[in-house]
């Protein structure tokens, strides 16, 4: 079962959180405050990290940043207000995806096994271990993709990808060439059921681009479709 | 001076002003003068006109009779009495050649008893000055010198020309009055040109004076057209919002008091806007930060539901009754903030439109799939209707229809999506239900926050903001959306969304939306009171 690491501020949201989760099996550290999560994490070593926006002292977009610089472990915020500019700042400080309180724990349950089902399993659905022998590692301009491994390089060097980021590319990948609207993608790439939050979409692709193109603003790998969505190449 | 009725004008229409007042307000002003200055001219002139002419003539007249009566003085005594007509005659032409200078015509006439000579005769002669005419006496000056016995003069017009008559009764050297008379007519011409000349110079004195007038006047109308001007322009500032805008206060006079009480008027009205709009945005910041706090512990209560129900079945009744309860308000408690939340953002401006391009029928029918409503509505969703909309909102408008059918109406609800006609870029989403439709009071309120169609209503349909929070997303879209009652029966609800949004992903400010146009199909059911329920809504919503 997965390990969860909660930080919240309000202690009763804490409880009532921490209470619903460890029902369903997880393991639950929860801290008050920012500064708190970042000592319990390497501790603790959670699987996923479940973070208020509205902290006091550093608040959710600086722990998010602070706790990407240096793992790759999904991130869910939790934030009061689904307010835009909340949530795109959440989301380019690198988190996978958010939850609106108030959530009922099988809301929280359902974001979380999507977020960790990103890459615990290859774009194709099937498992890694029933493919024999070591998986081909792709080869796309300058970009090594081993979907087995879950490893994209660059020139010889492994890329730190988010989880969503991760998953996002190796879906595009997968078909190369092919368009994928906002609304396709979310719903593979995020598991939103329907009418999902299509800037989920945009930012994470914002943060791949910074991470595998030469030139961000002029994407060779993830191309923009105006209007569609967006595809992998063609280089 | 008649002065024209003035015609109060009515309040100018603010944008792009209205010359017509300036116009009119000139051209009276501009009249006005002229008439004043054309009257003063023409009474001064006809004064002095009528002062010098009688002056002239009077002296000319007066040296004329003098003279005449010089002559007659001394030529009278020499006349034998009674005179022959040869005597006459030679006084006629002694006292003509004296008369020289003068060029009058002389008669002479002899009332009394004579040598063969005709009686009260007009004496006609050709005498020798180019201005002869026929000594016609009037009976009235006649009159006088004859029977009165005093001289007398009169001045007429022959032909245009005047003429100054003088009758001069001679007496005799005892005073007694004689029968002898002389008259002698001679022409004004030359004093008529002197007093011509003064006419034709107060003429070309009238010219430059009325154009100096209309000079005057316009300055005058400028003078008080430009504060008016400014004065217009500042209201016209004021209507649109600008309720900062002041007037120069210069002088003391009406137009100045006039600035002044403007000033004050400005300046109250801008207090009492600042006023009005701080308590509208304390109300709005209210409303927001109290759903807000609610959330927190609404945080708390939800993520625990999921316990209670579970745990729910394994307690006594009462008790499992009574958590099943506080679960279920729970969950509605927080439907309901979340959707005051969304009314809050909605009124402060910050709902956000994200577009996306989409399969409207699929979205449609994804809305159904989430909430488990496929069984429960029939739908028609022509596939490949493209749009670029923003699926999220599109949930919510076509959900809160749909679960608003199924509640109030009844089954079965219809979803149908109209394919744009070609030429326009405009769909339909419409939803109809099989109930007894609305009531036309309720209609027209229909989008009304928290209005309850039916006060007896269970209160568990909702939060009340369904409704209005579906149009308020229609609108975002600059689409519209209005309620009507089917012919055959059940209500219905027309979704009205343009293919392409303006403003893509701009946020929505609260004036961007079109007013909710009629551009309807034909054969659509009229439903002219659903507008007041879209006004109604959309006048809680705008500042």
């Amino acid at each position: 079962m997965p390990r969860v690491l909660l930080i919240e501020d309000d202690a009763a949201v804490r409880d009532g959180v921490s209470l619903a989760l460890r029902r369903r099996g997880h393991e639950v550290a929860a801290a008050a405050s920012g500064e708190e999560g970042l000592e319990v994490l390497p501790g603790f070593r959670p699987d996923i990290v479940l973070l208020d926006l509205m902290l006091p002292g550093k608040d959710g977009f600086e722990v998010c940043r602070l706790i990407r610089a240096e793992r790759q472990l999904p991130i869910i915020m939790l934030t009061a207000r689904g307010d835009d500019l909340d949530v795109v700042l959440g989301l380019e400080a690198g988190a996978d995806d958010y939850i609106v309180k108030p959530a009922r724990g099988e809301v929280l349950e359902a974001r979380m096994r999507a977020v960790l089902r990103r890459t615990a399993l290859p774009a194709d659905g099937t498992p890694a271990a029933a493919e024999p022998g070591p998986a081909p590692v792709e080869t796309y301009g300058e970009l090594a993709i081993d979907r087995a491994g879950l490893v994209v390089g660059k020139g010889g060097r492994d890329l730190a990808l988010a989880p969503s980021e991760m998953k996002l590319l190796l879906f595009l990948s997968a078909t190369p060439g092919q368009v994928f609207s906002r609304q396709q993608l979310l719903e593979h790439v995020w598991e939103h059921s329907y009418h999902g939050d299509a800037r989920l979409v945009d930012a994470c692709v914002m943060r791949l681009r910074t991470k595998i193109e030469d030139v961000p603003r002029s994407p060779r790998y993830v191309q923009t479709v105006r209007g569609f969505g967006y595809r992998f190449g063609p280089l | 001076m008649k002065r024209p009725g003035l015609r109060v004008p009515a309040l100018p229409r603010l944008r792009g002003g209205n010359p017509q007042l300036l116009r009119g307000l000139r051209a009276r002003l501009v009249v006005g003068f002229l008439v004043v200055a054309a009257l003063s001219a023409l009474t001064t002139a006809l004064l002095t006109y009528q002062e010098a002419r009688n002056a002239i003539l009077q002296r000319s007249q007066d040296i004329a009779v003098n003279d005449l009566r010089a002559q007659v003085n001394s030529l009278a005594p020499e006349l034998p009495v009674p005179p022959s007509q040869a005597d006459l005659d030679s006084l006629r032409v002694q006292l003509e050649r004296s008369g020289k200078s003068r060029e009058w015509d002389i008669s002479v006439h002899y009332s009394g008893a004579r040598d063969g000579s005709a009686q009260d005769g007009d004496v006609r002669d050709s005498g020798d000055g180019g201005l002869r005419g026929d000594v016609v006496i009037p009976a009235g000056l006649k009159a006088s010198v004859e029977k009165r016995h005093v001289p007398a003069f009169q001045r007429v017009d022959r032909s245009g020309e005047p003429w100054l008559l003088i009758g001069m009764p001679v007496r005799q050297s005892d005073g007694r009055a004689s029968a002898l008379t002389i008259y002698a007519q001679l022409p004004l011409s030359a004093e008529e040109s002197n007093v011509e000349a003064l006419v034709s110079a107060a003429q070309r004195g009238a010219l430059p004076v009325l154009v100096l007038t209309v000079v005057l006047a316009l300055l005058a109308a400028r003078g008080v057209l430009r504060p008016v001007r400014g004065l217009r322009q500042a209201a016209g500032r004021i209507a649109e919002g600008k309720l900062d805008t002041r007037l120069e206060v210069k002088g003391a006079d009406e137009i100045a008091d006039l600035s002044r009480t403007f000033n004050d008027m400005a300046a109250r009205l801008e207090e009492s806007m600042a006023e009005l709009r701080r308590l509208e945005s304390n109300s709005r910041r209210f409303a927001a930060d109290v759903s807000h706090e609610l959330r927190t512990p609404l945080a708390a209560m939800t993520a625990v539901t999921d316990v209670l129900d579970e745990d729910a079945d394994s307690l006594d009744p009462d008790t499992a009754s009574a958590v099943r309860l506080i679960s279920q308000e729970t969950g509605k408690l927080a439907r309901m903030v979340e959707d005051l939340m969304e009314v809050s953002r909605f009124d402060a401006g910050a709902a956000a439109l994200h577009l996306d391009e989409v399969d409207v029928g699929e979205t449609i029918r994804k809305t159904l799939q989430a909430r488990a409503w496929q069984k429960r509505v029939t739908a028609e969703l022509p596939a490949d209707v493209r749009a670029g909309i923003d699926p999220r909102r599109l949930d919510v408008v076509v959900a809160n229809l749909v679960g608003n059918a199924l509640h109030h109406g009844g089954e079965p609800v219809r979803v149908r999506l109209h394919a744009p006609e070609p030429g326009t870029d405009r769909l339909l989403i419409e939803i109809s239900d099989s109930g007894p439709g609305i009531d036309p009071e309720v209609l027209p309120h229909v989008f009304d926050r928290f209005y309850k169609a039916d006060s007896a209503r269970a209160r568990s349909e909702g939060s009340g903001l369904g409704l209005a929070i579906a149009l308020e997303n229609v609108r975002l879209h600059g689409g519209s959306m209005r309620a009507a009652n089917c012919p055959e029966g059940g209500a219905v609800f027309t979704v009205d969304l343009p293919l392409r949004h303006e403003e893509a992903g701009e946020p929505a400010d609260d004036g961007s939306a079109d007013p909710p146009d009629e551009a309807w199909a034909a054969g659509e059911p009229a439903a002219d009171d659903d507008r007041g329920g879209v006004r109604s809504a959309a006048e809680e919503t705008h500042a």
